[in-house]
């Protein structure tokens, strides 16, 4: 029997895998049994009623796709009173997620969640704040520290950080949300970009800017990943460009306790419950009994330490 | 049928590179990754392809108007990354196969193309909410235009096959692109070939022979795919008359689902409130009064 639980804080995980916000909503629960998952992530809410941006939403590359979906929103009260009675029928901690125009309500509605249904609450800080002409919360190191102190402050429930890659060193980033009491961190959101067709000269997104995601981001999130696992003790959850249970094991290896798994769904929608089954095969493939053992424990190439070797080789003399 | 197609005998196994696996928490749900076995993948016309895929149970449980995810193998210089949402042609649960009838326009649809007897398909789903239940319809009219016709032609049939009658308008570019005449004919519907290289399919001309047929045997429900100003016409009709009329829509997608509101298309309700809903999850088939049009 393999032991596949992780720990986030005081929330036990069956299972390292978790789906990234706004990759699982109520019709997912026609495919698999949704109770099967580490945790239930649902799609990031805002205090106010968004219909997200103008379409088109989506392009799509070879490995990756750029959304622009913009967070459309039904607001708290419907969260409350319809999303997470559905979700709270299965075994599985729920996590919500949330973003909002100001560091004030972020933290009411981390306040407006506090019930016990609600196993941790995200911080999507990947968004504008409109106190400072848009730049987002997430790039900016002391709008970051005040969203969390400020959820902290207004919440009993676990707070998990979700940081943006678009900053230049995101492990500083992580360090301030640990000192401002975040539970966990999140590694990472989507990276910016964008896309022009050539024919028309127009964008091909109808908010110009998107979200990439999918495969292609797994080497740039994965080395984040591990930047941030080497400076803080809060765990670090993985989430960029994860398909398989191979992908959840490269996460863990580089330092994550947990990871999430997003894009990967759209493609293959039992991604998530086929990493889980993967895990356990890799498990007692490797005669790993505790899953939680491979969390930072990569091995140096050789046996050698990374820093032991020259970076440039003494050459030989004739 | 041409004549030219060739049939897989479904009793001999595909022969896999991955063995088909199911994860244990998906067994007996609904909404499935389906494995298909290609049976016919063939062009009908210079433009459309034909294919028929044998199916598990959980597939052959699509309604006429939904639609299935699949997944399209690479071709050429093509990886499409994403499935691809196509409707539903036919279901025969007695011969356990599902059809497709496509155009071949993009990297998902060339990788379709390229699919041969005995090839695996992944068609998940079925997805989506399809046509009102065709009991009770005493004249349908169908606006098929183009590729359209694909996704009505089991509602007509559906129709029919309660005792309704239908009459259903196929609108191509030219005569030989048009499609299930005879499938339609077969089944007991009225058909009217427009053409654009005739001048048949111009909307004025369409709305005047219509409003004829009415005249003489009211219609009591209207459905419309494929095209803008068919819809519009759709529209006009349903107004007029007091009858429902609904629309299925396309629109790109990626998990068709419901997750990640990539496919979204504006709607205005009856209190003039404009609102994004999923194409994959809220339709594809949607009350035609509040489908707005997308040329404008």
């Amino acid at each position: 029997m393999v032991d596949l639980s992780v720990r986030i804080g005081s929330v036990t995980l069956a299972n390292p895998v978790m789906p990234g916000s706004g990759t699982l909503a109520e019709g997912l629960a026609d495919v698999f049994d949704l109770g099967r998952l580490g945790a239930i992530v649902t799609k990031t809410i805002t205090p106010d009623l968004r219909r997200g941006t103008l379409p088109p939403r989506l392009v799509e590359y070879r490995d990756a796709t750029l959304f622009a979906i913009g967070i459309p929103s039904l607001g708290p009260d419907y969260y409350l009173k319809k999303t997470v009675p559905f979700f709270a029928r299965f075994p599985t901690p729920l996590v919500a997620s949330v973003s909002a125009d100001t560091v004030e309500d972020f933290a009411r509605i981390a306040a407006r969640l506090d019930v016990p249904e609600i196993a941790a609450i995200e911080a999507n800080i990947s968004c504008p704040n409109l106190r400072a002409h848009g730049r987002a919360f997430g790039m900016d190191p002391v709008a970051t520290r005040d969203v969390i102190t400020a959820m902290k402050a207004a919440t009993t429930r676990p707070v998990w950080a979700k940081l943006t890659p678009n900053v230049g060193d995101i492990a500083g980033f992580a360090r301030i949300t640990e000192e401002a009491g975040a539970d966990a961190v999140i590694v990472a959101n989507a990276f910016l970009g964008m896309a022009i067709d050539p024919e028309t000269r127009e964008p091909r997104l109808g908010n110009v800017m998107g979200g990439l995601t999918g495969p292609a981001l797994k080497p740039l999130i994965l080395r984040m990943v591990h930047q941030c696992a080497e400076v803080v003790s809060i765990p670090v959850i993985g989430c960029g460009g994860i398909s398989d249970w191979s992908d959840v094991v490269e996460y863990m290896l580089a330092g994550a306790t947990a990871t999430q798994i997003g894009t990967a769904t759209f493609v293959t929608p039992t991604a998530m419950p086929r990493a889980i089954e993967g895990l356990e095969a890799y498990c007692r493939r490797h005669g790993i009994t505790r899953i939680a053992e491979l969390i930072g424990a990569m091995r140096p190439r050789g046996g050698v330490p990374t820093a032991a070797i020259d970076p440039v080789p003494a050459k030989v003399s004739a | 049928m041409p004549s030219a197609l060739r049939l897989a005998d479904p009793r001999v196994p595909i022969p896999d590179v991955h063995p088909p696996y199911v994860p244990a928490a998906s067994a007996g749900f609904p909404v499935a990754e389906n494995l298909c076995r290609v049976l016919v993948n063939a062009a009908v016309n210079d433009d459309y392809r034909l294919m028929v895929a044998a199916a598990p149970a959980a597939a052959l449980a699509a309604r006429p108007g939904q639609f299935f995810h699949l997944a399209c193998p690479p071709s050429g210089e093509d990886r499409p990354f994403l499935r691809r949402p196509m409707s539903i042609h036919a279901v025969d649960p007695a011969a356990g196969t599902i059809t497709f009838l496509y155009k071949v326009q993009g990297a998902g649809t060339r990788g379709l193309a390229t699919l041969a007897p005995g090839d695996r398909l992944d068609a998940f789903g079925p997805l989506g909410h399809g046509f009102a239940a065709p009991e009770g319809r005493r004249h349908l009219l169908m606006l098929a235009r183009g590729v359209g016709l694909a996704t009505l032609a089991p509602q007509a049939e559906a129709v029919a096959a309660a005792g309704g009658r239908v009459t259903a308008v196929l609108s191509a570019r030219a005569r030989d692109l048009v499609m299930a005449e005879d499938r339609l004919a077969a089944c007991g519907c009225d058909t009217l070939v427009v053409t654009d290289t005739d001048g048949t399919s111009a909307v004025e001309a369409l709305r005047a022979r219509i409003a004829a047929i009415h005249a003489e045997r009211p219609f009591d429900a209207i459905v419309t795919c494929g095209s803008d100003r068919l819809m519009r016409l759709a529209r006009d009709f349903a107004r007029a008359w007091g009858v429902p009329g609904e629309v299925a829509l396309e629109q790109h997608m990626a998990c068709a689902v419901g997750l990640c509101h990539a496919c979204v298309r504006p709607f205005v309700d009856a209190a003039g409130e404009t609102s994004y809903r999923r194409v994959c999850w809220d339709g594809p088939v949607f009350p035609i009064e509040e489908a707005t049009s997308w040329s404008i």
